[in-house]
């Protein structure tokens, strides 16, 4: 099978594209910088922004596995409008083009985000019309397109995945190991919400079952799947799971919710103006740390025939090895 | 005058699909043709009965909505508005004789040619009855709700219909204001939603279209010479003649047709069951889900017939060991340590005999229902003799219920007589628990010329009369009554004597009082001990070694509570427990840690943890060397079944039909047995649910859920409303708990369910040996309950001060409570 998978640049997407060149996969990564990717991966540096790169990376492929997405809080909409939505227009496009009858669109499960906890549910329909949160709007107007795509001779299925971690994020172990270090842990509320995260070689075994498994006749297409480890935890014996790993002290400074929420939106506002990177807090991690977030696993089980292998302990271990060896 | 029926978009939003409501114009039996409005729900089978609602004032067929979505779809559902009222045509006043001929239009015009179910409340009822008593060929069944026919004996016509009638009143608060419409689904009960208030004001926005609902209040006679009066007592003089099922499924808290009025109706059919919903109102069709109880009665009556009763053998009265005897009338009978007072074999006899003499002579008969309302001690004991004697029903409900439960359980029971010291038969009284009961003073019985029990003349009751309405604990929700026969109290009374070889020199310590009773029944010496029987914990080591002094007691029976605190408050050895042989605990799980060092205290004792509940006990029985023999399985080893008690496993997902699985496989605790209770009271569905019949004979199902070894032992693993339903299956919560009790510093463990059933996960809560705090474990110690848990997964490992746990026992914990407040908290809605 020929894969076009873009946004390879991240852990998940590297880690699928990996994977599947591993299993003997002919795999096209199409992102903005050139990668170290696995011999064997055939790269094409392009932007999903331009609809022809797109078509020509999609040139004789048999499936496409779209990651390529903004994320963050930092940007205007016309730059998460592009990327995201855009974007996801002309991977569908260029499936058409192609005559390519299966696509996975990377989504995440911030798009049915309402500030509420969410507590054994499946993946709701995605929500349209926030305000500011550029992020989980423009993914959540990216997802209706892809599964609205999904027809008699193109199958598309979205995939969700909820909180990935492993070794080599940078993104949530990566930050809290950051500011453990510094002496700068936050916690919102009382840490007590549970959250099910997703171990990075779950989320990867995922993306690949939903390769292997959309096609026009199954019933995955144009449905939306929430994928996570099925194990949720509060959200202090993870951050204290993480740290532990990495060896560092866990003593967070406790933030009430509220004034986690205040700071978080002057926060939004202020710091694009004076500082780089992404800001400590936002109202939109202040509510993820504080609701409760985990989901029906049995969507992916019985339609994808999907579960996750590695559990979280298993998951620890191996953050806390990888920790030691990068010593 | 045609009302426009309400549109499809109306009708979608009261929540009714717009497909079953249509008109259909009726010919008349005056002749003329008249336009009803009818939800019309089809049923999926022909051979399904068909299910007539008729509602009452000032409501309409919106009245059955709920009914209409959620009965059985076998069945066809028909909801006609009644004419003049809801979106039927506008006729006028219309007496009570024409509306009942007006259902009989309705049916012709329908073509329903089989009999139906008629199913109706407030004066539907009434209507539904005379429909009944005049085609009685034409009804298979009828369920009323919150209705009545006539005014019960010694009360009023319901106060808030008479102010709604009277004169000044009437037209105004029914018609030209909308008081009486929109005030009806505010009157006592569960709250109705907001969609469901609007729905039922909906066809009586105007003054004009109130017309029917102020005629309604104008039929409802308050004299003997008003027309329908007499129609009224027609009818109700006809439904002793009806052969059809009636079940009566009853709000009651309803200020208008109360319980009195539920009373009155189960008084006069032949084939007549009561299911009461203590929160639910005069709208409880709507209120709560009628639907299982209308399938219930469908169901109950195309069964075949029940099983025979074929005791035909006589019984050993209860009374009947108490005696005066020459050898023994100088011997204690009965000590009570709290008063410091004892009382003879003779000086026994003799009290019981006078208390049963004096009741009768204030009026109490046989069958009569007694409240006995005294605080623990020998009058109690006496009391309760005295009763069953005379063959009145004692009506005990334990102050380990609470005063709210107690007086919820009295009141429930509809008692005739209290008897009790002053303060509680006026308390009774007052806070309306037996409002119309007889008070009997204590004071006044025992005042009373004396009688020996062995010389009264009084018909004693026969082997298969009432004699007990007790109470569960309502740990699992609110205390219901269980009724006890004489043959069923004797046959717990024997299998307690053979299961414990007791023998006339057998001397009894009870700290708890509901067993203290017994004793005269066993023949046996009784102590009590100085406790406060509401809360067991109270007993202390002292206050045991005390009572059993006192007897020289050879059994000692006390709640795991109690016997917990004894542990706690005992300096050293208890020299008087020296003697005891036997100690037996019950009511709740005892901790084995409690046993061992119980036996250190007692080490001649053998110690019982018989297993069953209020419903049927004992069910199975182990010692505890039996139990350290067993060693660690799924759940808590609670014995081989005792002699003469079946215990079967059932299928939990096998529904309403009773299906054994294979031993090792865990299910449902299912039980039959001669001293099985006769069911609930006034709680018929209830009791449908509970006792199923399999190869002719009822079983009563437990709650639990366990499962029975290869050795025919029984294990129970929790109830099975406390299952925790994972993306895995069935998870049985006392497993899990073994297993973190068995972590150092954990005292006692509930493992709960959270987050939607079929992918709940996992909390284990915890209290510990240390100080105690409320939040997450340690890390330390979660990591432990993890392990010991496995290979189930934890979502969470919390620790508490204190476990939610019931009254009576102070030991069964509510894990349904606990599972909401831990859902609450891991939601992070807690903040």
């Amino acid at each position: 099978m020929k894969v076009l998978v873009t946004g390879a640049g991240s852990l998940l997407l590297g880690g699928v594209a990996a994977t599947l060149a591993a299993r003997g996969d002919d795999v096209v990564c199409l992102q903005r910088r050139m990668l170290a990717l696995p011999e064997g991966v055939h790269q094409v540096q392009g932007d999903v922004r331009d609809a022809d790169v797109v078509r020509a990376a999609a040139e004789g492929c048999d499936a496409i596995l779209h990651g390529a997405a903004r994320v963050g809080v930092l940007g205007t909409w016309d730059d998460f409008r592009s990327v995201n939505v855009d974007g996801t227009t002309n991977v569908l496009s260029a499936a058409r083009a192609n005559g390519i009858a299966r696509v996975v669109h990377v989504s995440t499960p911030s798009v049915a985000h309402s500030g509420h906890s969410l507590v054994g549910v499946g993946a709701d329909a995605a929500v349209i019309g926030r305000k500011g949160a550029f992020y989980a709007e423009s993914k959540a107007l990216a997802e209706q397109i892809a599964l609205a795509a999904n027809d008699d001779t193109l199958a598309v299925v979205a995939i969700r995945p909820h909180l990935v971690w492993g070794p080599g994020d940078t993104q949530l172990v990566g930050r809290i190991v950051e500011r453990a270090t510094a002496g700068r842990l936050l916690m919102v509320g009382d840490g007590s919400a549970l959250v099910d995260t997703t171990y990075i070689d779950n989320a990867i075994s995922a993306h690949v079952a939903a390769l292997d498994g959309v096609r026009p006749d199954a019933r995955c297409a144009g449905r939306a799947y929430v994928v996570a480890n099925g194990e949720p935890r509060t959200v202090r014996e993870l951050v204290e799971g993480i740290c532990l790993a990495a060896g560092v002290p866990f003593a967070p400074r406790h933030v009430p919710v509220g004034v986690a929420m205040r700071v978080g939106a002057v926060v939004e506002k202020l710091w694009p103006r004076f500082r780089d990177g992404e800001p400590p807090i936002t109202r939109f991690v202040a509510e993820q740390l504080s609701t409760a977030h985990w989901f029906d696993p049995r969507p992916m089980r019985d339609d994808l025939g999907w579960s996750p292998t590695v559990s979280l302990d298993e998951g620890f271990a191996r953050l806390r090895d990888w920790f030691a060896s990068a010593r | 005058m045609n009302p426009a029926v309400p549109s499809a978009a109306d009708l979608a939003a009261f929540g009714l699909d717009p497909s079953w409501s249509r008109t259909i114009e009726v010919p008349g039996h005056d002749g003329t043709t008249r336009r009803w409005h009818v939800l019309d729900r089809p049923g999926r089978s022909a051979t399904a009965p068909t299910v007539l609602c008729l509602h009452g004032n000032p409501t309409w067929s919106f009245l059955w909505s709920r009914l209409l979505r959620e009965l059985d779809p076998a069945c066809r559902v028909i909801a006609p508005d009644q004419l003049s009222m809801g979106y039927s045509a506008h006729v006028g006043a219309r007496r009570y004789v024409d509306r009942v001929a007006d259902v009989h239009d309705l049916v012709q015009a329908l073509g329903l040619d089989g009999p139906v179910w008629l199913v109706a409340q407030d004066w539907g009822g009434a209507i539904a009855m005379g429909f009944a008593v005049a085609h009685p060929e034409l009804v298979a069944g009828l369920v009323l709700s919150n209705t009545g026919i006539a005014v019960p004996q010694g009360r009023h016509a319901p106060w808030l219909i008479r102010l709604a009638a009277s004169h000044g009143v009437h037209r105004w608060a029914t018609r030209s204001t909308p008081l009486f419409v929109r005030g009806t689904p505010f009157l006592p009960g569960m709250a109705l939603t907001r969609v469901q208030r609007t729905a039922l004001a909906a066809p009586y926005r105007s003054a004009d279209r109130r017309e029917g609902v102020a005629g309604f209040v104008a039929d409802v006679p308050f004299t003997d010479l008003h027309v329908t009066k007499c129609e009224l007592d027609r009818v109700a003089q006809g439904l002793g003649a009806l052969r059809v099922p009636v079940r009566l499924v009853w709000g009651s808290k309803d200020p208008v047709f109360n319980d009195d009025f539920a009373e009155d109706l189960r008084g006069r059919f032949h084939d007549v069951e009561l299911h009461r919903i203590a929160a639910a109102g005069h709208l409880c069709v709507l209120e709560t889900s009628i639907a299982p109880f209308v399938e219930a009665a469908i169901a109950d009556a195309v069964a075949p017939a029940g099983t025979t009763n074929d005791d035909t053998v006589d019984i050993e009265p209860l009374w009947s060991r108490i005696v005066a005897s020459e050898s023994s009338n100088s011997e204690i009978a009965i000590s009570d340590a709290a008063a410091d007072e004892a009382i003879t074999h003779a000086g026994f006899a003799e009290r019981v005999g006078t208390f049963a003499a004096a009741m009768r002579a204030e009026g109490v008969q046989r069958g009569d229902r007694v409240a006995v309302l005294v605080p623990p001690g020998i009058d109690l004991i006496a009391v309760v003799y005295a009763c069953w004697r005379i063959g009145a029903v004692t009506v005990v409900a334990d102050g380990g219920l609470g005063l709210r439960g107690l007086g919820r359980a009295v009141r429930s029971a509809r008692v005739k007589f209290v008897v009790g010291p002053r303060q509680a038969t006026v308390a009774a009284r007052t806070l309306r628990w037996a409002p119309t009961a007889t008070s009997i003073h204590l004071g006044s019985l025992r005042r009373a010329p004396t009688w020996q029990l062995g010389a009264l003349a009084i018909v004693p009751p026969a082997p298969d009369d009432p004699a007990a309405v007790v109470f569960t604990s309502g740990a699992t929700g609110p205390s219901k009554g269980v009724r006890y026969t004489h043959r069923q109290l004797c046959a717990q009374r024997d299998a307690l004597q053979s299961l414990y070889d007791i023998t006339p020199g057998d001397r009894f310590v009870a700290a708890f009082a509901p067993f203290a009773v017994f004793g005269p029944a066993l023949g046996i010496v009784t102590g009590l001990a100085d406790m406060d029987v509401t809360a067991p914990a109270t007993l202390t080591a002292a206050a045991l070694d005390d009572a059993c002094a006192r007897i020289g007691a050879t059994m000692v029976f006390a709640s795991p509570a109690a016997l917990a605190n004894v542990l706690h408050t005992a300096a050293g050895l208890l020299p008087s427990l020296a003697n005891v042989r036997l100690v037996m605990s019950a009511g709740a799980p005892v901790p084995i840690e409690t046993l061992r060092g119980l036996s250190r205290l007692c080490p001649a004792a053998e110690l019982c943890t018989p297993y069953g509940m209020t419903e049927v006990l004992p069910v199975a029985d182990i010692t505890l060397t039996g139990r350290a023999a067993v060693g660690e399985g799924r759940g808590v080893c609670v014995g081989l079944p005792v002699p003469g008690c079946d215990v079967l496993i059932a299928d939990t997902d096998a529904g309403a039909a009773l299906t054994a699985v294979p031993t090792g496989i865990t299910g449902e605790v299912v039980v039959h047995t001669p001293w099985m209770s006769s069911g609930y009271d006034r709680l018929w569905l209830t009791q449908q649910a509970a006792r199923p019949t399999l190869d002719g004979r009822i079983w009563h199902r437990t709650g639990d859920v366990g499962h029975l070894d290869s050795e025919g032992r029984l294990w129970i693993e929790g109830r099975v409303v406390h299952l925790i339903h994972t993306t895995d299956g069935a998870v049985t919560p006392v497993p899990l708990e073994v297993a973190a009790e068995s972590v150092a510093g954990v005292a006692r463990a509930a493992a709960v369910g959270i987050g939607p059933l079929g992918v709940q996960q996992v909390v284990v809560v915890l209290e510990t040996t240390g100080d105690r705090v409320d939040g997450a474990a340690t890390p330390e110690l979660a990591a432990a309950v993890r392990a010991a848990a496995s290979p189930q997964a934890i979502a969470a490992v919390w620790t508490t001060k204190q476990l939610p746990v019931d009254i009576r026992h102070n030991a069964k914990i509510d894990r349904t409570a606990l599972g909401r407040t831990m859902e609450h908290v891991l939601s992070g809605s807690s903040r």
